[in-house]
C-alpha cells in the first residue's frame, strides 16, 4: 500500500491488486472500504469490466485499487484467470502491485501467476526468515526475479545483539536488497485511519518508501544506515554506552 | 552503561548470533529435504568416485543425512563387493627420439657388418 | 488430571473407557488460528503449551503448517525432528517415533510439520483420527494453524473441538479474526487472545484498545499480551518466555493457561509505564 502510494506520488500510474480473496485488507488500510462496488472475482468471472471494479484513490489520482472478494474462496479464480487479469491491468498502468496472501498455497500461486517480478518482505526474526527462504525457493522455481524488503527492523535491538542485522538477513536469504523499513508506531496509526504514510512528509517512513519507489524506478539510492544497522564491535558498544550515559 | 557491563560479563552470547546459527542450520536441512535431485546427484558422484577403487553393489547403497548437534553429516553405506586389482603402473612414456641411423663399420675386407666387431 | 471446558461443563463425547473399566476424560484438542499471518499464533502455541505443561498437564503441540514449519524452531527442537506429521498420517512412522519430547518442559511433546510437502497432501479424515489418538494420550492437544483460510487452515481445524483465535490490535488483524470466527461457527466456542498490545499507543489513541477490539469481535477474552521485545530474544534462542516465572508476558501466558484449565483468573489491568516528568515535557508537543 505504502509503496503504491509512493510510486503514485512520484507520478506513476499504479494499480494495487488485493489477491487475498476471503481475507481482504488492502481496501481497509487505504481507507477505501466503503467504496467497493465490484471485486476481482467478478471481473475474473466476466460479470463486470475491470474499469468498473477499480477504485480511484482521491488523494492520489494515479492510484487505483482492485479489491478482493470477501465472501469467496481462493479457488474462485484460477491461475490463468488471475494472470489474464494482471495482464489487462498492466496495459493500463506503469505498475501493478499484487498484494499476496500469507502462505504458499493456492492464493499465493494465483498471486504470482502473471507477475514479472517479486518483492519479498520479511522481518528480522528466525521464523519469518525461514518462511521467506521457502518462498524464495518457490519463486526461483518460477524463475521470478526478486528483491527483498526488511520490515520492522529495530536498530536498538540490533545494536544490543538481540536482533539479526541487515547483513545477516541478506546473507542468509541471498536476495538483492530493495529496502529497509524500521519498526515505527506510525504504521499502526496510519492504517487505523486508512492513510498511506507518504501523505505526511514529516514522517520518517514516508522517506523510506519514497526511496524504495526510486529504487524500483532504477535509481541507485544509498540505504539509510540506522547506525549501520549492524552489530557494533565491543569498543563501539562501549563508547555508545558511555555517550548515552 | 550498566546494561552494557551486564552484557559484557554475562555468559550467554547475544541472542542474534544464536539466531543466525540456528537459522543457517534449519535452512540447510530444509534445502536438503527439498532437493532430492541434488541428493541423487551427490549419491551418483560419490559412488562413481568410490567405484574407481572398489567394486560396489549399486543396488544396496544408502545415503542419509544425520543431524549431529549443530552440524549435518552425510552418512553413506556403500557395500563393497571386491577390491579392484591394482593396475600395474604404466611405464613412463619414452621421450620421442629421431630414428637412429645404424652405424656400420665397413671393413675393407668386406666382412659382414653383423659380425660382432672385434673388441677394440 | 480432570479437565473441564472453560464453561465448566464437561465437553461432549470426551470420555473413554480404560481397560480397567474406569472412565477417564479424553484430552482437549484446541486449534490456534488467526487468519492474518504474523500475529503470533506459533509463539502463542509454544508458550501456552509450555505454560500448561508447567502446571503438570500432558501436552502435545501439533504443527499443521506443512511447508512452513516453525513450531520446532520456536521450541529449540529444530535439530531433533526425525519424523513428522505426514509420516504419521501416511503410516511410515508411528506417533511414538514422531513425538519429540521438549528440551525444557516435561510432559510437553511436539509433532512437527513436514517441510518439503504440501498442505494438499494431508487427508483430513486421517488428521481427525490422529488428533483423536493424541487426545487419548494427552490432556491438551494444541494445533498450530497456518495463516489464511485455505486448505492448511481446514487441516488444522479437522479434529479440534475448540479454538483460540489470536489477534493484534490492528484493523486488518481484527477483520481477519472476524472472518475466521465466521468460518469456524459456534461449535468451536472460539476464545480470543489479543497479542502485541502497546499500552502507550492505546493511551495516545494511536492503537485500538482491548475494549475496542472486544466491542467489534464480541468474543470471550482469554488474555491480553503486551508487546515485548524480549519475545524476539526468546525466539532467537528457542526458549519460550513461558519458561520463566517473572515478567509481564510470562505471567500473561501462565494466566491464560490457568483460564484454559478452567480457573477463574482475573484479567489484570495492563499497567501503563509512567512517564517521567522530563519525558512528558519532551513529548509535550507530540502527545
Amino acid at each position: 500500500m505504502n509503496l503504491g502510494a509512493a510510486l503514485a506520488k512520484a507520478g506513476k500510474r499504479v494499480i494495487l491488486v488485493d489477491a487475498d480473496i476471503g481475507l481482504r485488507n488492502l481496501d481497509l488500510v487505504l481507507g477505501l472500504e466503503k467504496r467497493i462496488v465490484f471485486d476481482l472475482v467478478e471481473v475474473a468471472e466476466g460479470r463486470c469490466q475491470l474499469r468498473q471494479a477499480l477504485i480511484r484513490d482521491k488523494r492520489f489520482p494515479a492510484l487505483w485499487l482492485l479489491p478482493a472478494s470477501q465472501t469467496r474462496d481462493k479457488d474462485a479464480v484460477t491461475e490463468e484467470q488471475f494472470a489474464a487479469l494482471v495482464d489487462q491491468a498492466a496495459r493500463a498502468a506503469d505498475y501493478v502491485l499484487i498484494d499476496c496472501p500469507a502462505g504458499i498455497e493456492g492464493g499465493f500461486r494465483n498471486a504470482i501467476a502473471g507477475a514479472a517480478e517479486a518483492i519479498l518482505v520479511t522481518t528480522p526474526e528466525v521464523s519469518a526468515i525461514r518462511d521467506a527462504d521457502r518462498v524464495v525457493g518457490k519463486l526461483t522455481d518460477r524463475a521470478l526475479p526478486m528483491r527483498l524488503i526488511i520490515n520492522r527492523l529495530r536498530p536498538e535491538m540490533v545494536h544490543s545483539g538481540d536482533m539479526l542485522c541487515v547483513d545477516d538477513v541478506c546473507e542468509v536469504l541471498a536476495v538483492e536488497l530493495l529496502g529497509i523499513v524500521p519498526d515505527d508506531e506510525e504504521v499502526i496509526d496510519t492504517t487505523n485511519r486508512g492513510e498511506p504514510l507518504v501523505l505526511d512528509e514529516t514522517n520518517r517512513l514516508a522517506a523510506v518508501y519514497q526511496k524504495i519507489a526510486r529504487r524500483l524506478e532504477g535509481e541507485i539510492v544509498p540505504f539509510t544506515t540506522f547506525n549501520n544497522g549492524a552489530r557494533q564491535g565491543l569498543f563501539g558498544r562501549l563508547f555508545a554506552g558511555l555517550k548515552a550515559g | 552503561m550498566i546494561e552494557f557491563l551486564r552484557r559484557f560479563f554475562s555468559a550467554a552470547p547475544p541472542s542474534a548470533s544464536a539466531a543466525k546459527e540456528r537459522l543457517r542450520f534449519v535452512l540447510m536441512t530444509d534445502h536438503l529435504a527439498l532437493s532430492p535431485e541434488i541428493v541423487e546427484a551427490m549419491k551418483r558422484d560419490l559412488v562413481d568416485v568410490i567405484s574407481r577403487h572398489v567394486e560396489v553393489d549399486r543396488e544396496k547403497i544408502e545415503v542419509t543425512f544425520e543431524r549431529q548437534d549443530r552440524a549435518v553429516a552425510l552418512l553413506a553405506n556403500i557395500p563393497i563387493l571386491s577390491v579392484r586389482r591394482p593396475q600395474p603402473p604404466e611405464p613412463p612414456a619414452a621421450p620421442p627420439t629421431r630414428p637412429r641411423r645404424k652405424r656400420t663399420r665397413r671393413r675393407a675386407s668386406g666382412t659382414s657388418p653383423t659380425e660382432p666387431a672385434a673388441a677394440t | 488430571m480432570h479437565l473441564l471446558s472453560q464453561n465448566g461443563d464437561p465437553a461432549e463425547g470426551n470420555e473413554r473407557r480404560a481397560t480397567t473399566g474406569e472412565i477417564t476424560k479424553l484430552g482437549r484438542a484446541i486449534v490456534v488460528t488467526s487468519g492474518k499471518g504474523g500475529v503470533g499464533k506459533t509463539t502463542t502455541t509454544a508458550n501456552l503449551g509450555t505454560a500448561l505443561a508447567r502446571r503438570g498437564a500432558r501436552v502435545a503441540l501439533v504443527d499443521a503448517d506443512i511447508g512452513l514449519r516453525n513450531l520446532d524452531i520456536l521450541l529449540g527442537l529444530e535439530n531433533r525432528v526425525t519424523h513428522h506429521l505426514l509420516d504419521v498420517l501416511e503410516e511410515s512412522a508411528t506417533l511414538d517415533d514422531a513425538l519429540i519430547p521438549d528440551k525444557h518442559s516435561e510432559n510437553l511433546y511436539l509433532l512437527a510439520a513436514a517441510q518439503s510437502r504440501e498442505k494438499e497432501d494431508v487427508d483430513t479424515e486421517k488428521m481427525c483420527a490422529l488428533v483423536a489418538s493424541l487426545r487419548e494420550r494427552f490432556d491438551y492437544v494444541l494445533i498450530d494453524s497456518p495463516a489464511g483460510i485455505e486448505r492448511g487452515f481446514r487441516n488444522a481445524v479437522a479434529g479440534a473441538q475448540e479454538a483460540i483465535v489470536v489477534c493484534t490490535p490492528e484493523v486488518s488483524a481484527v477483520r481477519d479474526v472476524d472472518r475466521v470466527v465466521g468460518l469456524l461457527g459456534n461449535r468451536f466456542r472460539p476464545q480470543l487472545i489479543i497479542n502485541r498490545l502497546r499500552p502507550q499507543l492505546v493511551q495516545k489513541g494511536k492503537m485500538l484498545s482491548v475494549e475496542d477490539v472486544d466491542a467489534i469481535l464480541r468474543l470471550p477474552l482469554l488474555g491480553v499480551i503486551a508487546d515485548e521485545p524480549q519475545i524476539i530474544v526468546t525466539t532467537n534462542r528457542g526458549e519460550p518466555l513461558a519458561l520463566r516465572r517473572d515478567g509481564a508476558t510470562a505471567n500473561a501466558y501462565h494466566a491464560i493457561a490457568a483460564r484454559v484449565a478452567g480457573e477463574n483468573v482475573a484479567m489484570p489491568t495492563v499497567e501503563l509505564k509512567k512517564q517521567s516528568f522530563l519525558e512528558r515535557l519532551l513529548r509535550g508537543g507530540r502527545a
